[in-house]
């Protein structure tokens, strides 16, 4: 394929290293550069969108991620096959696999992403906040490092004080948390986690947090070139179910200025202690009544609430990620970066608001996107496409921007009801009552605030058509 | 001496074990009790049990462990 390459980029050919809507978005931004793009694919996944808008497309194994977009040996065969000279992971998947950085670079490929060992260092939970620590980044109140026996670990937890997280140093995505409201309970769940973390990470190394119980998870983005780095402000992800997030705002509404400040420069700090490439997030715990913020980790590629940071900033992080990659400077200096409106988005996932969120995979039957101004929905959904069941339950992001937070809360209500996804319950009933909550609408919550809200606001109702059973078996 | 097929109410990953080293839940000739669970579905990362409908002698499982299954595919027959 031959194509105008108005950005002259070193690289030409990028193969998607996943699957979805992200795998869409790092199509469009491949294309606007000229480059030629290769999808990969699963054999569950020869209809989605991503295999039909790119220029080639490769199928690299059976549905079971494990066997297909996890098989790091499949991928490299497949760029192999087609001459990619990039790969871009995602988010997910092999995205923070720093082996699978390693042998991209090892293949004589680009990594659309940082270097293996910023990855390998940001992903041990343990050594990332010393890192964080050393540069000056507040880091919350925890032991230092791997829990080395079940005694150490209760000598730790009453200096560290009570209640307290216990989490999987390989863990990540919220997976794997305990929380110990005591000593006793504290030596009670420590076996469990230990054989827990082993099971789902290889790796049943532990360590202890204190537990802010009702603290905002607000997330700082950065690019970095590998010399210097900036920040592109902050993000809330508070709305959060099961540690998963459904809803998430740029800026943080209530952060203030000072705070705000502090909190990116802190971001920027870590970035360029660990030489930081490409597209990343620093994600901190905030405390409104105290105004502490803490270092929770470092997410080391693209994230899925990307594009509300590109909403209020006007920068295509997925593009400016690839440019890093090819070896380009950072083209934006950080008085460049102008924060401009505010932006929501909305996870919209096949899953049932009223029955648990159980996941519902299945046929969209029709699709109806609502449109401008001021909205954006990214997704890999089209009329007739089948969801298969093998991956998560993301089917696209509602994004608004307006000019101030009620004013985006307003477009949003709007956008949420020309939204029609037929044949599958999503989780559009949420939003749609989450819009015209009051909590919502004052910012007054935190991330327990959803699961309290759920338990007091059941959402029935929500999907009409068919019982979750009977749409699966329509499958 | 009836044998009987079940049918996988979801679509997603079949798996006999509740970890990849543990024993599965049930191996071929096992006795099986109506509400045991037989195997898991993931569907969509969220992992659903398989529960026996009926009770009997297990006497064979028509999936892998780990196989991708449809909704209304035969999983296990019992001999009731």
């Amino acid at each position: 394929v031959k194509r105008a390459n108005p950005a002259t980029i070193s690289i030409s050919k990028i193969l998607i290293a996943n699957r979805g809507e992200i795998a869409v978005r790092i199509i469009r931004a491949a294309r606007e550069l000229g480059l030629a793009t290769v999808q990969v694919f699963s054999q569950a996944d020869r209809d989605m969108l991503a295999v039909k808008l790119a220029d080639e497309a490769v199928e690299i194994g059976p549905p079971q991620a494990m066997k297909s977009y996890l098989n790091a040996e499949a991928i490299l065969r497949a760029a192999a096959s087609v001459g990619a000279d990039a790969i871009h992971p995602g988010y997910g998947f092999l995205s923070e696999n720093a082996d699978f950085a390693a042998s991209v670079e090892g293949a004589g490929l680009t990594f659309v992403g940082p270097s293996a060992d910023a990855i390998r260092l940001m992903g041990d939970k343990a050594r990332a906040r010393e890192v964080a620590a050393a540069a000056g980044v507040p880091i919350v109140p925890g032991s230092q490092g791997r829990l080395t026996d079940f005694d150490h670990a209760l000598a730790l937890g009453r200096r560290i004080g009570f209640p307290l997280m216990i989490k999987a140093l390989a863990g990540g995505g919220g997976r794997g948390i305990r929380v110990a409201e005591d000593a006793d309970a504290l030596g009670n769940l420590l076996p469990a986690a230990a054989a827990e973390a082993k099971a789902a990470f290889g790796d049943g190394g532990l360590y202890l947090e204190r537990f802010i119980a009702r603290a905002r998870h607000v997330e700082v983005q950065i690019l970095g070139d590998g010399a210097d780095a900036i920040h592109l402000y902050e993000r809330e992800c508070s709305l959060q179910r099961r540690r998963q997030k459904l809803w998430e705002e740029a800026p943080a509404a209530t952060l203030p200025v000072d705070v705000r400040e502090r909190l990116c420069a802190a971001a920027v700090r870590l970035a360029r202690a660990v030489a930081y490439r490409g597209a990343g997030t620093v994600e901190y715990l905030y405390d409104d009544e105290t105004r502490e913020f803490f270092f929770i980790e470092m997410n080391t590629r693209i994230q899925v609430e990307h594009p509300i940071t590109e909403m209020v900033t006007g920068v295509d992080l997925v593009r400016e990620m690839i440019r890093i990659a090819a070896g380009e400077k950072l083209r934006i200096r950080q008085d460049e970066v102008l924060l401009k409106g505010h932006a929501i988005e909305c996870r919209i996932n096949a899953e049932d608001p009223a029955k648990q969120f159980m996941p519902a995979p299945g046929v969209v039957t029709a699709l109806r996107v609502p449109g401008e101004p001021g909205v954006r929905f990214d997704t890999m959904l089209y009329p007739g496409y089948v969801v298969p069941p093998f991956y998560d339950s993301l089917l696209g992001k509602l994004i608004v921007w307006d000019e101030t937070r009620a004013a985006a809360l307003a477009r949003l209500d709007r956008a949420l009801g020309e939204l029609e996804v037929g044949g599958i319950p999503t989780t559009v009933p949420l939003h749609a009552a989450l819009v015209r909550d009051a909590d919502v609408a004052a910012a007054r919550f935190h991330t327990r605030w959803l699961e309290t809200w759920l338990a007091t606001n059941p959402l029935t109702g929500a999907f009409p058509e068919q019982s979750g059973t009977e749409k699966a078996l329509a499958l | 001496m009836a044998m009987k097929a079940f049918l996988s109410p979801l679509p997603g990953v079949f798996y006999r074990a509740p970890a990849p080293d543990k024993p599965p839940f049930k191996s071929e000739g096992d006795a099986v009790a109506a509400g045991d669970t037989v195997g898991l579905i993931e569907v969509m990362k969220t992992f659903t049990p398989v529960l026996a409908e009926e009770g009997g002698r297990l006497v064979k499982f028509l999936v892998e462990n780990e196989d991708a299954i449809m909704a209304g595919q035969p999983l296990y027959e019992l001999d009731r």
